[in-house]
């Protein structure tokens, strides 16, 4: 088994990779160190183009699905194509991203194949024999547990974007492209996609923001969270929130952090009147520095903080703000 | 039109602590409800029911107890309720619990429709709708927030994370349901009353002709090694700044730039 491949479903959208199929590779990638082949399966329609970045991602081979059903997702025909190649390549592993979509086709193709896949996992290791340790949350990230597959190939597992770095990605990397033949017909699909209709978003994704200003119940009211747009503006920066804001309705759900929300990875993240339960912390652990403003001095947030400040968060933002915005002025 | 909701019996709380020694889930005394994308889901079978006419069956597994949670479907107006329930369906994960329910839908007959929450709050999977679907050979549809059916064919709108997609798909289908599609009803004084007398049928495995190789534990792929609370995500040492809020706002902004973060 030690030799047998990695696969890792490059879940590409509107002819864009996800970022979490690059995630997914660099950690297969370092999953397999040398000597375990790495491969990546990309389907869609007029795709071609993105089997770059996933060599230099660190596949050593990508599967090449193009084929005009393929281009809006759909799970039948996703997983009409991918079963053949699983059952035919019976890779040791199989690596999802825990998206909408990777939770919607990878249980599909698990109970095709009769084998065990392991739900939105936090961290994924090998131990001593080589079997794959998935680390997962449940009960709303109160409990994490690990989950193997002992004896079940492959083992199967959708993985929430942003737990692994990108991998840097290395342009002299080469590798072999193998084009899958795809025999499907329009007719022959039950399902028609008939509208996509993208939801508003905010400027700036969370996920990608540089500086996120988060707030939690503390913010007291959806009048207060006026308060951290003025530091997210000054910072250039987003802002989001911990789950009973999002729930009182002073920000919408797109802006939530945590178990239940995003996860991610800003150079600075300052927390305002969030206390810091797990269930938010595991969607900003990974932020470089962190900033917490609280009124309780014993709040959770300040052990994970770099910057600790108690106080009143209706009056240390405005000063922030207003600090940040005198040292714009400077030029600084 | 027959309509199947799948629903599951989850703590009330999911705030679980972890038994330092065992490792076991300290769960006694936390009280069981219906899992709340599955109230979802029989609500959008009962609005379906009275747009369309519609029989609604609930299908469960589980102890003894998951009774409750079927009763509670029954008052809030489902028409009929499947309890699967014995010792050699425990420990399934979703694989075996996707095997045991298409199993048993298989005894149940024919139907049009089959609606499951998006996942369940305990294990959090969201698995055994596809995992079902896979096994029935079923269209799935994941993530619904509208629902029309339109004669033969089912018309949905699902949320995805940044956009709305609307498919179509013929029936019979199975789709999962957000709490985006929904208000649940509670059940009225009434429908309680109701409920006591609608049938509630317990299946044993024999009784489902489940392969005793596919059940339970025996019949899940997937191992639960370890369970255990979070760490704390604790870093180094924290620099707490004080005095005035303009001087806090000094102090904090010196060291971001020092930090080539400003």
């Amino acid at each position: 088994m030690a030799e047998a491949e990695i696969l890792v479903f490059a879940e590409q959208r509107d002819g864009q990779l996800e970022r979490v199929a690059l995630e997914l590779v660099g950690k297969a990638r370092a999953l397999a160190g040398g000597s375990r082949p790495v491969v990546a399966a990309l389907l869609g329609s007029g795709v071609e183009g993105l089997a770059g970045d996933l060599f230099a991602a660190g596949a050593d081979e990508v599967l090449l699905a193009d084929h005009p059903t393929l281009k809006v997702y759909r799970t039948q025909p996703y997983a009409d194509v991918l079963f053949p190649v699983l059952k035919e390549r019976q890779p040791d592993i199989v690596l999802f991203g825990a998206t909408s979509l990777g939770r919607d086709l990878a249980p599909r193709l698990a109970a095709r194949l009769g084998t065990g896949l392991t739900a939105d996992c936090l961290d994924l290791a090998l131990d001593p024999q080589g079997l794959l340790v998935q680390t997962k949350p449940s009960y709303g990230g109160n409990v994490l547990v690990h989950i193997t597959i002992p004896r079940h190939r492959p083992q199967m597992t959708t993985v929430r974007p942003r737990v692994f770095p990108l991998p840097p990605l290395d342009r002299a990397r080469q590798g072999k492209l193998v084009r899958l033949s795809v025999n499907l017909v329009e007719d022959q699909i039950p399902l028609k996609v008939l509208e996509v209709v993208p939801r508003p978003q905010p400027t700036v994704r969370l996920e990608d923001a540089a500086v996120i200003v988060a707030g939690g119940r503390g913010m007291g009211s959806k009048e207060n969270f006026k308060l951290l747009e003025e530091l997210a503006q000054v910072l250039g920066g987003v802002v989001g929130a911990t789950r009973p804001p999002v729930d009182e309705g002073w920000i919408g759900p797109d802006r939530q952090i945590g178990q239940s929300g995003k996860t991610v990875a800003p150079r600075l993240y300052i927390a305002c009147g969030l206390s810091g339960v797990v269930q938010h912390t595991v969607g900003m652990q990974k932020a470089d520095v962190v900033v917490a403003i609280n009124k309780d001095p014993n709040a959770p947030i300040f052990d994970l903080a770099t910057y600790g400040i108690v106080g009143d968060v209706k009056e240390i933002v405005p000063a922030l703000t207003a600090r940040f915005k005198e040292l714009k002025a400077k030029g600084a | 039109m027959r309509i199947i909701v799948c629903i599951k019996q989850v703590p009330a709380s999911l705030d679980v602590r972890v038994d330092p020694k065992t490792h076991n889930l300290i769960r006694e005394g936390v009280e069981s409800v219906i899992n709340p994308f599955d109230e979802n889901a029989i609500e959008a079978a009962l609005e379906l029911k009275a747009k369309h006419g519609a029989s609604v069956s609930l299908l469960s597994m589980g102890p003894p107890q998951v009774r409750e949670a079927l009763r509670k479907g029954l008052a809030m107006g489902a028409d009929d309720a499947y309890l699967l329930c014995d010792r050699a369906l425990a420990g399934a994960d979703t694989l075996a619990t996707s095997y045991t329910l298409a199993q048993a839908i298989r005894k149940m007959g024919s139907f049009d429709l089959i609606l499951c929450g998006r996942h369940a709050v305990d294990a959090d999977t969201g698995q055994v709708g596809p995992e079902l679907a896979e096994r029935l050979n079923l269209p799935q549809i994941t993530y619904v927030s509208k629902i029309e059916i339109t004669g033969n064919k089912v018309r949905a709108e699902r949320l995805l994370e940044e956009s709305r997609e609307v498919v179509e798909a013929p029936l019979p289908a199975l789709l999962t349901v957000t709490k985006e599609l929904n208000t649940p009803r509670y059940p009225t004084a009434l429908g309680i009353m109701k409920a006591a007398k609608k049938p509630l049928t317990v299946w044993t495995a024999a009784d489902i002709g489940a392969t005793p190789e596919k059940i339970g534990l025996t019949g899940s792929p997937t191992r639960v090694t370890d369970v255990f609370e979070p760490p704390g995500h604790r870093r180094s040492e924290v620099e707490m700044l004080s005095g005035k809020p303009e001087e806090i706002a000094a102090a904090l902004a010196e060291r971001l730039q020092a930090a080539k973060i400003l």
